[in-house]
């Protein structure tokens, strides 16, 4: 990284105000989807992800390990990729992953709603060249949580 | 203590016998001295007697589970080879430093830009005085230590609604909160309200105990003076000559206190893992994987994937994608595994069901460590800070002053981020820009100074790092119950060391007791010829 100074107007740390600051570092808030850095209220205790849409959840934590693109990634091991994936078709499935977990996946369930739990997984089954057309209901992810 | 002897006396039955005679304490003490209990899983170095007839143990990943491995065993007269994922040995003992370059997965690379003789420690960052085996072999490879400050008291606790904002030194809120909470007990003894619980005789000692550890003044009250400026701060410090006299400071309210929720950071040092002292290597938690790699390095081969491991009543057969390109096997009379379950969970495997099953029952955990570097080490010159921790709800969670080179003029690093959990997932689907960023931002709701004094700064999020997929493995009551015992077995050939086998999980004395006891269990069943 090379040499950055902060400019701009004094930060209120009562609330996460979003991007005035106007230096080039703090610039690339702009488009940034995830909570963390737009929702005054995301504190390190929170214990619920706030992102509502399944393309907010998506970017702001399934891409951490699927990537952006949904591709996965590879080094010692694999994170799958979601993307064009044939396990996608049976939507129970990827309930039970995200509410369950799978191997060194973390169970997702307890950190989001029944309604997220259903938004990320249609987001992810209807885009990445996924092109599943029925979608899960919240009623379907409360049904498959243990 | 002397114990009868009688001849076929039990164990067992002598314990007893004590115990029903004396405390519980003095039960502690009688099996301690019959070898039973330990204070730590430590017992001194490891013995392997007995000759293992030149047995051969392929050793897989050179990080301190490995390294220990191989150094014991091949001291005990094994031939041992290790194969490591990284052209680096260290495993998660590991620094960042001015030069290094960092590619996580996704290909995001991070070419860290700090001055010469500063560093981040992205993984273990401090030793408890009682991981007496890390420490015993720190002390036997030579590798120098300084104090690692988890308390100070000068540090700033904050939250974004508490105090509007405003971060409040550690002292203050501790002071305050013992301080209120002290005179209001006292006032209950004192109105004979506690009556039931306290004895009479207690009473006077209860008092004196609580006006001393409270800082209350002698009528048993927490307010501005003498008393609890002296544990919290003055508003004036004491001073030299004219205008040396001191000013109280002014408690904060105990409504205040209590509804700020900022107490929640005082009993974090009071833990066993985080009481003082607390230690960290001179110039770099990875001053630990180097020593121990400057003892086996011809033993380990870098750069090499495992792809398989197989075995039959003969043989381990490892699988291998080797530095140079091209697949290669190695193999040999035992494996030890020590890969990290992240990845083993998806290696080819030859082990039963209830080993594979205990491999596949257990998730990573997410964190993220930010270091940034600053044009001055303003923490010191302008808070009287001198290493420590400061501590807020913001998503970094933490700020960490260095333990080390005080005063030292020109940049300074600290640790800008440390959190886990939601927080930190968010912090690793961001891109290392943009961690940097939230950090800063975080940072100056503390620290003012970082608008004019910043610099650069690095990331690093464990589920990206290439070669764990994770920060730490991550059991529960139900998962330890049902696989834990499966995963410590010798399978056939095959066995399993690393934090993930162990009960100090995320502790690099996990690690090593996890490995000197696979090997003590595994040399056990070569000398028996099995």
């Amino acid at each position: 990284m090379t040499t950055q100074s902060l400019t701009g107007p004094t930060r209120a740390c009562t609330r996460l105000a979003p991007r005035f600051i106007l230096s080039a570092l703090l610039a690339t808030f702009v488009g940034t989807t995830a909570a963390i850095a737009q929702n005054a209220s995301f504190r390190s205790t929170t214990t619920r992800y706030p992102e509502s849409s399944g393309e907010a959840l998506y970017h702001a934590i399934c891409q951490g390990c699927h990537m952006a693109d949904a591709r996965g990634a590879s080094g010692a091991g694999t994170y799958p990729a979601l993307a064009a994936d044939t396990k996608l078709e049976a939507a129970g499935y990827a309930v039970l992953v995200v509410v369950q977990g799978q191997k060194a996946m973390p169970p997702l369930g307890s950190a989001l709603s029944d309604e997220q739990i259903a938004a990320v997984v249609n987001y992810v089954r209807s885009h990445f060249g996924n092109d599943y057309k029925d979608e899960v209901t919240a009623e379907e992810v409360r049904a498959a949580r243990p | 203590m002397n114990f009868p002897s009688s001849p076929g006396m039990s164990r067992r039955r002598l314990l007893r016998m004590i115990g029903e005679a004396t405390s519980s304490a003095v039960m502690y003490q009688a099996m301690t001295s019959l070898g039973h209990a330990a204070d730590s899983g430590y017992k001194g170095p490891v013995e392997l007697p007995g000759d293992p007839k030149g047995a051969s143990v392929l050793i897989l990943g050179a990080g301190l589970a490995g390294m220990v491995a191989a150094l014991e065993l091949r001291k005990a007269g094994y031939t041992v080879k290790l194969l490591e994922y990284q052209t680096r040995a260290g495993g998660r003992n590991w620094s960042l430093r001015g030069g290094d370059s960092y590619t996580e997965l996704g290909g995001a690379r991070q070419d860290c830009a700090f001055d010469e003789g500063l560093y981040i420690n992205p993984g273990p960052w401090r030793i408890p005085y009682h991981h007496r085996a890390l420490l015993d072999y720190c002390k036997r490879l030579k590798v120098a230590f300084e104090p690692f400050i988890q308390l100070n008291f000068n540090t700033y606790l904050h939250a974004s609604d508490a105090f509007g904002g405003k971060p409040q030194r550690f002292r203050h809120v501790l002071a305050d909160y013992h301080g209120h909470v002290s005179e209001l007990l006292a006032k209950a003894v004192n109105a004979d309200k506690l009556d039931e619980d306290v004895r009479p005789e207690d009473k006077e000692i209860l008092l004196a105990s609580l006006r001393s550890w409270g800082a209350l003044d002698r009528d048993y009250a927490y307010r501005e003076g003498y008393a609890s400026s002296e544990v919290r701060g003055y508003e004036k410090a004491p001073g030299g000559g004219v205008d040396g006299a001191p000013s109280p400071s002014t408690p904060l309210a105990f409504n205040d206190v209590l509804n700020s929720r900022l107490w929640r950071h005082l009993s974090l040092p009071l833990q066993h893992d985080f009481q003082h002292a607390m230690f960290q290597p001179v110039g770099g938690m990875d001053m630990i994987g180097k020593a121990f790699f400057r003892e086996v390095s011809d033993l380990v081969e870098l750069g090499a994937k495992v792809t398989s491991i197989r075995q039959n009543d003969k043989r381990v057969t490892v699988t291998y994608e080797s530095a140079g390109g091209g697949v290669r096997q190695a193999s040999a009379d035992w494996c030890l595994c020590t890969i990290p379950l992240s990845i083993l969970s998806q290696i080819e495997l030859d082990v039963g069901a209830p080993m594979r099953a205990a491999i596949d029952a257990v998730p990573y955990a997410a964190s993220v460590k930010i270091g940034l570097q600053f044009k001055r080490r303003f923490w010191e010159e302008d808070e009287a800070i001198y290493g420590g921790i400061s501590f807020t709800d913001l998503p970094i969670a933490q700020i960490s002053y260095p333990s080390t080179d005080y005063h030292k003029p020109g940049k300074g690093v600290l640790l800008g981020a440390y959190s886990f959990g939601l927080p930190a997932t968010e912090f690793t689907a961001m891109t290392p820009q943009k961690r940097i960023a939230l950090a800063v931002e975080n940072g100056l709701c503390l620290h003012p100074q970082y608008r004019q004094e910043f610099e650069n700064g690095i990331s690093v999020a464990w589920h990206r790092v290439p070669w764990t997929l994770g920060c730490f493995g991550m059991w529960s009551g139900a998962t330890r119950k049902a696989h834990y015992q499966d995963l410590c077995a010798i399978d056939g050939r095959i066995l399993l060391a690393g934090e993930h086998v162990s009960y100090v999980n995320a502790w690099q004395e996990g690690a090593i007791l996890s490995s000197l006891d696979a090997i003590t269990r595994l040399h056990k069943r070569v000398v028996a010829g099995n």
